[in-house]
């Protein structure tokens, strides 16, 4: 029993970690977020990393490392807030990986692994389009129809770009499920594809707590840091023990899709709902603690608030999770009649 | 990262299985305190001749010398099987280890066995009726008279302190000194005229805890633990370690109480209602999450060999997850919940401590905020 990284994935954290604090810098951050735009040089040192094929199988032309090290990645990700098509790419691959056939396999995923192609996901929930992650600027695109997911060649989608509150990413609505059907296992993709956002929460959630927490420290009030009276320093405890805790179900989900899949689909939910929890609690916590500086939009804590908010809703809401948790937890399907 | 036990940690499970399945001594005795005091007693003895009562224990002191995740997978199989506590519980997890770790040869010749075999039970006396969360301010005193020491104080929250011989009582033996340099760590031998205990009622009804009422009881210099004025840092080197490995038992008891919830939920019809499946699944994520981290704090201590101050987390999220789950329990059972004597009533009133015994909330988040997130004290 041993619950921590490995060197290895400690030396890809560290460098990943080191890598995007170098490259995205608040202030780049701030510009692309302006320019409603990502750096097309920098996806291309992304994609020479291997990143987006890290955890696609060698023969797919991917890296063949696992879940861990995706996550890895994409909490660092999440703690850079990098406006990169990483996400989407790297979700879209999952999904294709596990239930792809042999043809949609071979069609997509070299492009993905090697960055060539960009990748996005989303689906329908009642009828109404969720929002999609990465898909104006995508090739390919994996859509939840509610039965099993279907790909389809971006071009072929019908779409129009969606301007979120977070402008660190691009989003689209699309007006209608379209593409070929996954017939492999949709659900073990999709369960994957809910930890890899977890992991972005999380990151998001750490960035949010570390800048509550260095503002704590220095910020004086009534002639003391303000990080010395309990109503601030409570609230920063908890944040980290928000932080901790999609932390710990987020690795342990990534670990049960490498290594112990029958307790994936209650793990991938575990980790979805408290890591959208964690995505929005956490920097909302930051800013209070921050106070009017933190609602200023000269303030960077905006970047990590809005996209923890939206990332954490992009794959259904933290609610869904739970409802699936109930499901999973001894207390059967809902037969409630939906609203 | 491998959360699968390994072939000698798996071996070691099925060891501690099968011995448990083959000597369960069955439930305790309900309704008689003394009766199952007693039970426990014996219990704690067959654990001791086979060489299971001092799981944490050196084996040269007569322990088992578990790691701490054979100590984990232990008490997790204990609870598992709802084996009943060994009585001498507070001198197996912290008397006998205070005495390893700081005594002298003649102190370990002379208390180690009997803690282990049950013949001499152990309480705690540090807690008093004016130092709770701040213990270094506490005022029970001991005053040195030719090799020999008379305290005189309070003591509050003593668990087993009817049942017990010995007491590991915090006094203050120097006034003048700083207050967390002048206190000293004594075994007091609770058998004797001048100290009084009394059971003290909770509101559950039942006297789990007494007080304890010394006027000029001895002590003779061969019962300190460590240097007169040292017993600060011997209480706070013992006390990080009380809780290691216990988090497993700790979170399985939390799962016990939620299947019976899920059970209550289901018998009432209420498994359909959207706002209690939100709670329960909500709740079930807290406790796997406490699960998890509690195995990442493990794997650290492992390799530090010190437990970090996260182990306040896993105090706090228990402490909110069983309030929790038994209010959740109490709602739903309708009036049932709410008649006195109630197995629910009684769950219910009972977690309300569970933020306030063993560090409060506030004070674990105090210990977070400053020791983990490094904020300025508050002091």
């Amino acid at each position: 029993m041993n619950f921590d990284l490995n060197d290895e994935q400690q030396e890809i954290k560290r460098t990943a970690h080191e890598f995007l604090a170098a490259r995205f810098k608040p202030e780049k951050v701030r510009e692309l977020a302006d320019a409603d735009s990502y750096d097309d040089s920098l996806w291309k040192e992304i994609s020479e990393l291997g990143w987006p094929g890290i955890a696609i199988a060698e023969e797919d032309g991917g890296q063949g490392l696992g879940m861990i090290e995706l996550v890895v990645l994409l909490e660092e990700s999440g703690y850079a807030c990098a406006p990169s098509p990483l996400l989407g790419t790297a979700g879209a691959a999952l999904v294709i990986s596990a239930a792809g056939s042999d043809e949609q396999r071979s069609e997509w995923l070299p492009k993905l692994a090697s960055g060539e192609a960009i990748g996005a996901f989303g689906g329908f929930s009642d009828g109404e389009s969720t929002i999609f992650c990465d898909l104006p600027r995508a090739d390919v695109v994996v859509t939840f129809d509610g039965e099993g997911a279907l790909l389809a060649p971006a071009s072929e989608v019908d779409f129009e770009p969606f301007k979120a509150i977070d402008s660190t990413r691009s989003y689209g609505l699309v007006s209608e499920a379209t593409g070929e059907r996954l017939p492999g296992d949709v659900d073990a993709g999709r369960d994957r594809l809910a930890i890899a956002i977890a992991a972005e929460l999380t990151g998001i959630a750490q960035r949010a707590l570390e800048m509550a927490v260095d503002y704590a420290r220095e910020r004086q009030q009534f002639g003391r840091p303000i990080g010395s009276y309990q109503a601030v320093s409570h609230r920063c405890a908890a944040m980290l023990l928000a932080t901790e805790e999609s932390r710990s179900l987020t690795y342990y989900a990534a670990w049960t899709a490498d290594a112990e899949p029958e307790s994936l689909p209650m793990a991938a939910a575990m980790a979805g709902a408290r890591s959208a929890d964690a995505g929005w609690e956490v920097p909302s916590s930051a800013l209070q603690v921050l106070g009017g500086i933190g609602f200023t939009w000269e303030h960077d804590l905006q970047f990590w608030l809005k996209r923890g908010r939206v990332a954490g809703r992009m794959l259904g809401t933290p609610r869904d999770h739970r409802e699936r948790v109930a499901d999973l937890s001894g207390l059967g399907e809902s037969q409630a009649v939906p609203a | 990262m491998d959360l699968t036990l390994t072939e000698s940690e798996a071996a070691f499970r099925d060891e501690v299985r099968s011995w448990l399945e083959e000597n369960h001594p069955g439930p305790a005795p309900e309704g008689d305190d003394a009766a199952e005091f007693e039970f426990r007693r014996i219990w704690q003895k067959k654990m001791h001749e086979a060489g299971w009562a001092g799981i944490s224990w050196p084996e040269e002191y007569g322990g088992k010398g578990a790691t701490l995740i054979e100590q984990s997978i232990f008490n997790e199989e204990l609870a598992r099987q709802r084996v009943p506590a060994p009585a001498n519980v507070l001198g197996l997890v912290m008397g006998g280890p205070v005495v390893i770790a700081h005594g002298d040869e003649e102190q370990k010749e002379r208390f180690l066995e009997p803690i282990l075999s049950g013949d001499e039970i152990w309480c705690q006396g540090f807690s008093e009726p004016e130092s709770g969360s701040d213990l270094a301010s506490l005022k029970t005193r001991a005053v040195n008279t030719n090799g020999s020491w008379k305290v005189t104080g309070q003591k509050v929250w003593t668990t087993y302190a009817h049942e017990a011989k010995y007491c590991m009582l915090l006094a203050r033996t120097d006034q003048d000194a700083p207050k967390h340099k002048g206190i000293t760590y004594f075994i007091l031998d609770m058998d004797q005229a001048n100290v009084d205990v009394r059971p003290l009622r909770q509101i559950t009804g039942e006297a789990e805890f007494n007080e304890i009422f010394l006027e000029e009881a001895e002590i003779p210099d061969e019962n300190i633990i460590g240097e007169v004025g040292g017993g600060w840092q011997v209480a706070i080197t013992t006390l990080m370690f009380e809780r290691a490995g216990l988090g497993a038992a700790a979170v399985l008891g939390l799962k016990r109480t939620m299947e019976d919830l899920i059970a209550v939920v289901r018998e009432r019809g209420l498994d359909d209602d959207p706002v209690i499946r939100q709670k329960i699944a909500q709740l079930h994520i807290g406790i796997e999450a406490m699960r998890l981290g509690s195995l990442r704090a493990l794997t650290q201590t492992m390799k530090s060999g010190i437990p970090g101050p996260e182990g306040s987390l896993s105090k706090w999220e228990w402490a909110d997850y069983n309030q929790a789950l038994t209010e959740l329990g109490n709602e739903v059972l309708g009036p049932e919940g709410m008649r006195a004597g109630s197995d629910w009533s009684y769950r219910f009133l009972r977690s309300r401590a569970n933020s306030i015994e063993g560090g409060t909330t506030e004070v674990l988040k105090n210990i977070i905020a400053e020791r983990v997130l490094g904020l300025p004290r508050l002091r």
